[in-house]
């Protein structure tokens, strides 16, 4: 009988990635709840040395795949991998990261388990026994909660990076580990042709603690670097409004908004944006909303924690000043 | 060169969602129907395959008569035909059921590419696209901002997260669209084009028609389900700083550190 909490985890240049963590933490509480051990499968390429350390968020064992061509994402190998060791280690719940790779992988998961997938959970518990979630739709504009039909298995659900409580982890526990050799399929597959980093190592906006983002009340792309300043003070990123991307101010990753990324950041600084409904979809659920607009109707001052009624190219320079000696003395 | 366009209809993203009175949907009554911004996005790309290649653009969308209107929408930017799977059966259907409809009607017809939104913009459930790659058997390149075509090959430029991969699949394939309106600048319909789209094939067809057994979609068949739906707790418009600049950036300073302490 199925029983307890698998995760997938995502492995990428030699560490797994922060959700992994989050999504391992959340699993462990699920499966306090539900009763059952807590698995974990670890696919990539020398996945296998770093594996045990999911020990300390609360993982019993990781399944773990370690191969050269499991370097990239790729549906052709982690698919049927993935699904094999599902359907023999029949968790309950199934739980993976919202990201770009881990869209896909639980996706297709799904299709071939014939499962339900409730994506980009922000809430999870267990109800009667079996998965509850609630997740956001229309950009965040509803939130619903789904269950899953009588009989249907796995309970699969993904969390998008920064929404699940990390736990501190408890360096001392180990995961144990069983490890499988599986034949790949080596021809025909997706062709990763190159990967190029974002110079500076720009954080994505889906991870980033802190975003800065400006509208079409910035005037023009070069004031940007007011901006890029500031983030890099507080070690946040830079997003945009719709409108400053339309205009070819910001590349088209830094749109937040329905029809761009929905963030989640701790803090979110609005600068000369004046709230569109689609961009206050993709940022309302940051923990803490700053707005600084010249325009005291501006609509984002209904969403804000604290409002700036002022002209920004007067208000920043003096605030960056401000946080300047607040970083200095403390 | 054939490409197939997944479409969906949604709520125009300007729209104040209000819940139904049955407390597990939203409210249609009041809303103006758009085509899915990202499905859009794929539009485009096919328009341009089909001004540089040759190919033929037809349109797929499952959906209630309304849908028709984004169909002819796509038509009048210029793609060649359209077909509405529209069946009563297939209603309450999850992503699995959505995509098992979506792949038999693909099994029907003939493609090299298919393309379609990474996601629509209502249920933003981001499954339903990559699931038809999986029941079809091919590659899925997925949140393309930009795409070629040569040699029998498809290859997409798409962002990860801190990075930018450039993947390679061999068709028939499946790309699903990311990026921005910025990145695409979808074409408007023309009048001459919104005219001559009156005239496009159009065709409807039923579950029956494609070979699916009402028994696999629908309600009844879905694994998940939506059990409530509520509008998020409204933010309670906070403070608003008082002084003059030089007051407003120390005061604001200050409660970041003090009382939100998020810096």
């Amino acid at each position: 009988m199925a029983e307890g909490v698998c995760v997938i985890t995502e492995f990428r240049d030699g560490a797994f990635r922060r959700v992994s963590f989050e999504i391992a933490s959340e699993g462990r509480r699920l499966a306090d709840e539900l009763g059952g051990p807590l698995l974990a499968i670890a696919l990539g390429d020398g996945v296998t040395e770093v594996a045990p350390d999911l020990g300390g968020y609360g993982v019993e064992k990781v399944y773990v795949v370690d191969d050269p061509l499991l370097k990239d994402y790729r549906a052709e190998t982690y698919v049927p991998i993935a699904a094999e060791m599902l359907e023999s280690i029949e968790p309950k719940v199934v739980l993976s990261a919202g990201s770009v790779d881990g869209k896909d992988l639980s996706a297709r998961l799904a299709a071939r388990l014939e499962a339900g997938l409730a994506t980009d959970c922000t809430e999870l518990k267990i109800e009667g026994g079996a998965l509850a979630a609630k997740r956001p739709m229309y950009a965040g504009k509803a939130l619903a909660w789904c269950s899953w039909s009588e009989g249907a298995w796995p309970q699969m659900a993904t969390c998008r990076p920064n929404v699940m409580d990390c736990l501190p982890p408890d360096t001392a526990k180990k995961a144990e580990i069983e490890k499988t050799n599986v034949a790949l399929p080596g021809s025909n597959l997706t062709l990763v042709v190159k990967t190029e980093k974002e110079v500076g190592g720009k954080l994505d906006l889906t991870e980033a603690e802190t975003i800065v983002s400006g509208g079409r009340g910035m005037k023009g792309p070069e004031n940007f670097a007011m901006l890029e300043e500031l983030a890099t003070l507080l070690g946040g990123t830079v997003g945009a409004s719709r409108s400053a991307v339309d205009s070819g101010w910001r590349p088209h990753a830094d749109q937040v908004g329905q029809t761009g990324k929905v963030v989640t950041p701790t803090l979110y600084i609005a600068v000369g944006i004046s709230g569109a409904i689609q961009h206050l979809a993709g940022m309302s659920s940051s923990k803490y909303i700053v707005a600084v607009n010249k325009d005291p109707e501006a609509p984002i001052f209904s969403k804000t924690d604290y409002g700036v009624v002022d002209d920004l190219f007067r208000f920043l320079p003096v605030f960056i000043e401000e946080v300047k000696t607040l970083k200095s003395t403390c | 060169m054939d490409v197939i366009v997944l479409l969906k209809q949604v709520p125009d993203t300007e729209t104040k969602i209000k819940i139904d009175a049955d407390g597990k949907s939203i409210d249609t009554s009041d809303i103006k129907w758009i085509v899915n911004p990202y499905d859009e996005y794929a539009v485009e790309a096919a328009l341009r395959l089909q001004e540089s290649d040759g190919a033929m653009v037809t349109i797929l969308s499952m959906g209630p008569e309304r849908a028709v209107e984004a169909i002819r929408t796509a038509l009048a930017m210029g793609a060649d035909k359209g077909v509405l799977v529209d069946d009563p059966a297939t209603e309450g259907s999850d992503a699995l059921g959505k995509a098992k409809v979506l792949a038999a009607a693909l099994r029907s017809m003939d493609f090299d590419l298919v393309f379609c939104g990474h996601r629509a913009v209502d249920d933003d459930e981001n499954q339903v696209g990559i699931m038809v790659a999986e029941l079809t058997g091919i590659p899925h390149l997925g949140m393309a901002v930009s795409i070629e075509v040569a040699d029998g090959k498809a290859r997409i430029e798409r962002p990860l997260e801190g990075a930018k991969v450039t993947l390679e699949a061999t068709m028939p394939a499946l790309v699903t669209f990311g990026g921005a309106h910025a990145v695409w600048n979808p074409r408007y319909a023309s009048l001459p084009g919104i005219m001559k789209a009156k005239k496009k094939p159009l065709e409807q067809k039923t579950l029956a028609d494609l070979g699916v057994s009402p028994d696999e979609v629908g309600a009844q068949a879905a694994k998940m389900q939506v059990t409530s739906m509520g509008l998020p707790k409204e933010r309670q418009a906070g403070r608003v700083l008082e002084g003059d600049t030089d007051e407003k950036a120390k005061e604001l300073t200050r409660l970041l550190h003090e009382e939100a302490k998020v810096i």
